[in-house]
């Protein structure tokens, strides 16, 4: 007869020293968990409370403008710093670890309109109401060591005087040519004095531009007149225009697809496009409930964080039709620009009252240094938490957002007009002959026509 | 590698073929991927079904993984017994099978006689290394199976009717005379649960931290141990019972009643989940497949019968035993004890078709009271008259453990943050369900459809019945004629079915309707002049 009996010798399954680590067996048999789907419906609903129990989003505001806040623009090549121009003329560079202002560029007698920096952070350019385009540089010094620097106010290396007030401003992504745009669209080199190309199409005032990140001599823009056009620097003519039925606040691009770009619009939703086929939106992004102001992409290029004129600010997942997120403080009013911060972790809003406030990008994130250990658990209960968020219990705490009582009421007032026109549109519908109405799809709707 | 020999080589050198290999990599494949994948083509929305379509490839890899590391994190195999020649196995006696294994687990095998404290229940906690047992005369004792250690002993003075572990060695609770008991590893008394009264057997649910108690007389309580909440009180109604168990694999209690019927429970119902007759007799044992699909009883009548649970059939009869006590083991072995003697059957090929696998009998006139495999060791305890014994059984116990889940080696502080981590995840009583895989599926959706015509007559029966049974007041001074009673049940019968009469007279008004519409288009075409249009003036 052949006989074995499991023995397990007790030096097998335990340390031998009490330096060593504890022995640590695996066996991932599903017979020995029984009830694992209960047993993880439960870890996902404690996840979803833990993760509003850590909510924290709001870090600090960071004050110093005596006026509204009109434009910002991130530095390249450094990570904690951010430059701001606001409407009295003031520009400042401010350092985000320690949210104090490290150094100022006076200047502008207006409002100073549009902020960029160079590819390589050297250089800062800004644009505004007085007229002139001012270009400075950045000292390095400064930014390495901001401690002790505050305030030190820094000469203008060049200053290029236009005929009309200037819009804003953008730089190309490893170029040396900035786009200025106001009465149309001209394109510069750092040492000329005048444009060295420009562009007209239509009469209307160009209110923003954005160079494409992925192929450099492209840029966007959109116009007073409802319009967003497409330029190519090589083809020196306009290549497209797309106009809708309301003015577009700001365009950004899509750092990873840089084909798409969002547009953040004057009726409360941001359109996302394919740059090669305009006459459809790729999506359509509605959760605001005043104008859209500004829009940024995250560097991941897998949301976008956008400001409104209803004071809140909002984070949308780049193909979803509503925010995952939305900020909001009682001090803070209307929201005339946002930053995603270079590393994804941070978003920075300037607004009406005259302050920059940093806020997280995700709520109850854990900054610092985590532990591997710390990592995976907050990896794990991010995961579990997903598998679960359609069950209503987990859905319930992970949709809940507190909202202003304003932004509420004008939600639930947007939210009846649309039933009603939708109902009248069905009833229409109902009573006329099969075809004879057709509804327009949602991502069509806004679009009036492509213009080559 | 590739030498041939010339005179064709015992099959046995010959390596595992790759279609071999392939179907053992299947089989253990299939464990691991926990059901079917989603049928993916009833949807219509592209952006979902993307992202299902990868997540069900993330599955696939998973448990390939799984599947293909097992031969690595999982090195132990487990146990078997094999006869030789014409040797039966359940001819070979312990005795023999201590002689060839090693000392180790030859202490394994072994008689405890306590001849004057009455028969002895028992009680192991999920890691196999702790065992509870108590006598009816009031004897308590908390054992180190490892190392054969008395942790704790005493004498409670009054009747002991069962034992159970909570979560873990340092809780159990104690069926007493009057009340269970809970009490601490040290023996200290903390808790005496009054609500439940004088209970007959215990049972504990590992998950939810519920205590389960059943009396003689059929009444059934949970009580949450972690806050001290009394979860569910019920009258099972079905007459006296003798057996509960607990089903591991979904946490229901099925309780075995002295009519034949066996009732499934959950905590948040006052009516069972099912009823099933399963006996002539009295049910007199009960066990569960770990595997939560098999259910072995055994009645009076002396006959075992092994059910599927899923369709609640008869999968097996065995004839010939009358167990008072049933246990599965957790690789599927199920025991059963007999009087003196102890029978342990084994399903070997794999089409659940239990067969004789091996026999104990130990000393005559000793009573076994409950049989108790060891988890994550080939061994079986039975608990009998005059104490317990312990026998080897090969190929009962899963060799391999997980640390996480059960740790036969557990040191004091991995005790007590498995213990914090089971306290949070613990499960609340609502996740007690026949088929715990529902959980986080989407019901159905059901489109309200008309009631049939069988529904209707049959909600107007049941109205009508409902109406014969109302007593009617007997009124006096004369006023109590035999007519009149008759028309006022009448009336009330009427009056039950007035509204499906009228519902029917809708219906066949718009069919009516529909039938008018349909007759002016049949007429023929020399009469339609004579059909009126309008009416006349």
């Amino acid at each position: 007869m052949k006989v074995k009996v499991i023995s397990r010798s007790t030096d097998e399954f335990t340390r031998e020293r009490s330096q060593d680590l504890q022995r640590v067996f695996r066996n991932f048999d599903p017979k020995l968990r029984p009830q694992e789907k209960a047993v993880e419906y439960v870890r996902a609903l404690n996840a979803a409370k833990l993760e509003k129990i850590f909510a924290r989003p709001f870090i600090g505001a960071m004050d110093g403008h005596i006026d509204a806040i009109s434009c910002m623009a991130k530095n390249p090549n450094f990570l904690k710093g951010i430059f701001s121009g606001s409407m009295d003329g003031d520009i400042r560079l401010w350092d985000i670890a320690s949210r104090k202002t490290v150094c100022q560029f006076p200047g502008h007698q207006g409002a100073v309109r549009g902020l960029t920096a160079s590819t390589d952070g050297s250089t800062l350019i800004s644009c505004g109401t007085d007229c002139t385009v001012r270009i400075w540089s950045v000292p390095v010094a400064a930014t390495l060591e901001s401690d002790h620097a505050s305030n030190k106010p820094i000469e203008a290396n060049a200053v290029y005087v236009g005929k009309n007030a200037y819009w804003a401003v953008d730089h190309q992504w490893g170029g040396d040519l900035f786009a200025t745009t106001g009465a149309r669209v001209e394109i510069w080199n750092h040492n000329r004095s005048q444009p060295v190309n420009t562009f007209e199409w239509g009469t209307d005032t160009v209110i923003s531009v954005r160079f494409n990140p992925g192929e450099p001599n492209l840029l966007a823009t959109s116009a007073s007149d409802r319009s967003i056009a497409l330029y190519d620097l090589r083809m020196s003519t306009p290549a497209r225009k797309l106009i809708m039925q309301t003015r577009t606040n700001s365009i950004a691009w899509n750092p990873m697809e840089p084909l798409n770009f969002t547009a953040a619009n004057e009726d409360c939703s941001c359109y996302s496009y394919d740059a090669r086929k305009l006459d459809e939106a790729k999506c359509v992004h509605k959760d605001h409930v005043s104008a859209v102001m500004d829009i940024d992409y995250s560097p991941t290029g897998r949301e976008f964080v956008t400001g409104s004129y209803d004071r809140t600010v909002r984070i949308f997942p780049y193909n979803g039709g509503h925010s995952r997120e939305i900020y909001h403080t009682k001090r803070m009013q209307r929201v005339f620009c946002v930053k995603f911060s270079s590393d994804a972790s941070y978003i920075i809003s300037g607004s009406d009252d005259t302050n920059l406030r940093l806020w997280k990008a995700k709520a109850s994130e854990q900054m610092g240094v985590l532990l591997p250990r710390e990592q995976k658990k907050h990896e794990y209960q991010e995961a579990v938490k997903n598998r679960y968020k359609h069950l209503p219990e987990v859905k319930r705490i992970v949709r809940h957002r507190h909202l202003p009582r304003p932004i509420y009421k004008a939600k639930e007032l947007r939210r009846s007009v649309i039933d009603a026109e939708k109902k009248k549109e069905e009833r229409r519908k109902a009573h006329s002959t099969p075809g004879s109405i057709v509804t327009e799809s949602v991502r069509k709707r806004r679009i009036i026509r492509e213009v080559e | 590698m590739g030498l041939e020999e010339e005179n064709g080589g015992s099959a046995k050198d010959v390596p595992p073929t790759e279609q071999e290999l392939s179907a053992e990599f299947d089989t253990t494949l299939q464990k691991y991927l926990r059901g079917e994948g989603a049928d993916l083509e009833a949807l219509k929305d592209k952006k979902l079904k993307g992202q299902l379509a990868v997540r069900e490839k993330l599955y696939g890899n998973s448990a390939k993984a799984a599947a293909k590391f097992e031969k690595w994190l999982m090195p132990s195999e487990g146990g078997y017994l094999e006869a030789e020649g014409i040797e039966k196995t359940w001819r070979i006696k312990q005795d023999q099978i201590t002689r060839e294994v090693d000392i180790l687990s030859s202490r394994n095998q072994y008689d405890i006689v306590l001849k004057d404290l009455g028969p002895y229940t028992l009680d192991f906690t999920p890691s196999g290394r702790y065992m509870a047992t108590a006598g009816r005369k009031g004897h308590v004792a908390i054992v180190d199976m490892k190392s054969m250690e008395l942790i704790r002993e005493m004498q409670v003075k009054e009747t002991v009717r069962d034992i159970v572990f909570l979560h873990n060695e340092t809780f159990f609770a104690v069926a007493q005379k009057k009340y269970p008991y809970i009490y601490n590893r040290d023996g200290i008394e903390l808790h005496c649960l009054k609500e439940h009264g004088a209970v007959s057997r215990l049972q504990f649910l590992k998950n939810h931290f519920l205590l389960a108690t059943v009396n003689k007389f059929g009444q059934l309580r949970y009580q949450d141990v972690t806050t001290g909440e009394m979860i569910g009180n019920f009258r099972t109604g079905l007459g006296r019972t003798e057996t509960m168990q607990v089903n591991p694999f979904n946490g229901v209690i099925a309780v075995g009643h002295s009519g034949g019927t066996v009732s499934m429970w959950k905590p948040t119902s006052a009516a069972p989940l099912v009823k099933m007759l399963c006996h002539h007799g009295p049910i007199s044992a009960l066990a569960f497949h770990p595997n939560g699909q098999l259910m072995a009883t055994c009645g009076r009548e002396k006959k075992i019968k092994i059910w599927d649970l899923r369709k609640f059939e008869v999968v097996q009869t065995i004839p010939g035993h009358h167990a008072k006590t049933l246990d599965f083991s957790q690789k599927g072995l199920l025991a059963a004890g007999t009087g003196s003697y102890a029978q342990v059957l084994g399903d070997f090929s794999g089409s659940q078709n239990y067969s004789r696998y091996m026999g104990h009998s130990i000393a005559k006139g000793y009573q076994i009271g409950k049989v108790s495999f060891r988890p994550y060791e080939d061994v079986l305890v039975m608990g009998h008259s005059m104490g317990w014994s312990s026998i080897l059984i090969p190929g009962s116990g899963e060799p391999n453990f997980d640390t996480w889940v059960a740790n036969p080696f557990e040191t004091s502080k991995q005790r007590r943050e498995k213990e914090i981590h089971t306290l949070l995840d613990k499960l609340p009583p609502e996740t007690i369900m026949l088929d715990p895989s529902k959980i986080g599926t989407v019901r159905p959706y059901k489109k309200r459809e008309k009631p049939t015509k069988e529904e209707i007559e049959a909600e107007k029966e049941a109205a009508v019945e409902a109406v014969k049974d109302i007593a009617l007041k007997k009124k006096t001074k004369g006023r109590n004629k035999t007519s009149k009673r008759v028309m006022k049940r009448k009336v009330l019968i009427d009056k039950a079915k007035k509204p499906f009469i009228e519902k029917e007279m809708q219906e066949a008004g718009k069919v009516a309707g529909k039938r008018k519409l349909g007759e002016e288009t049949e007429l023929p075409a020399s009469l339609k002049r004579f059909v009126r249009k309008k009416a006349a003036v």
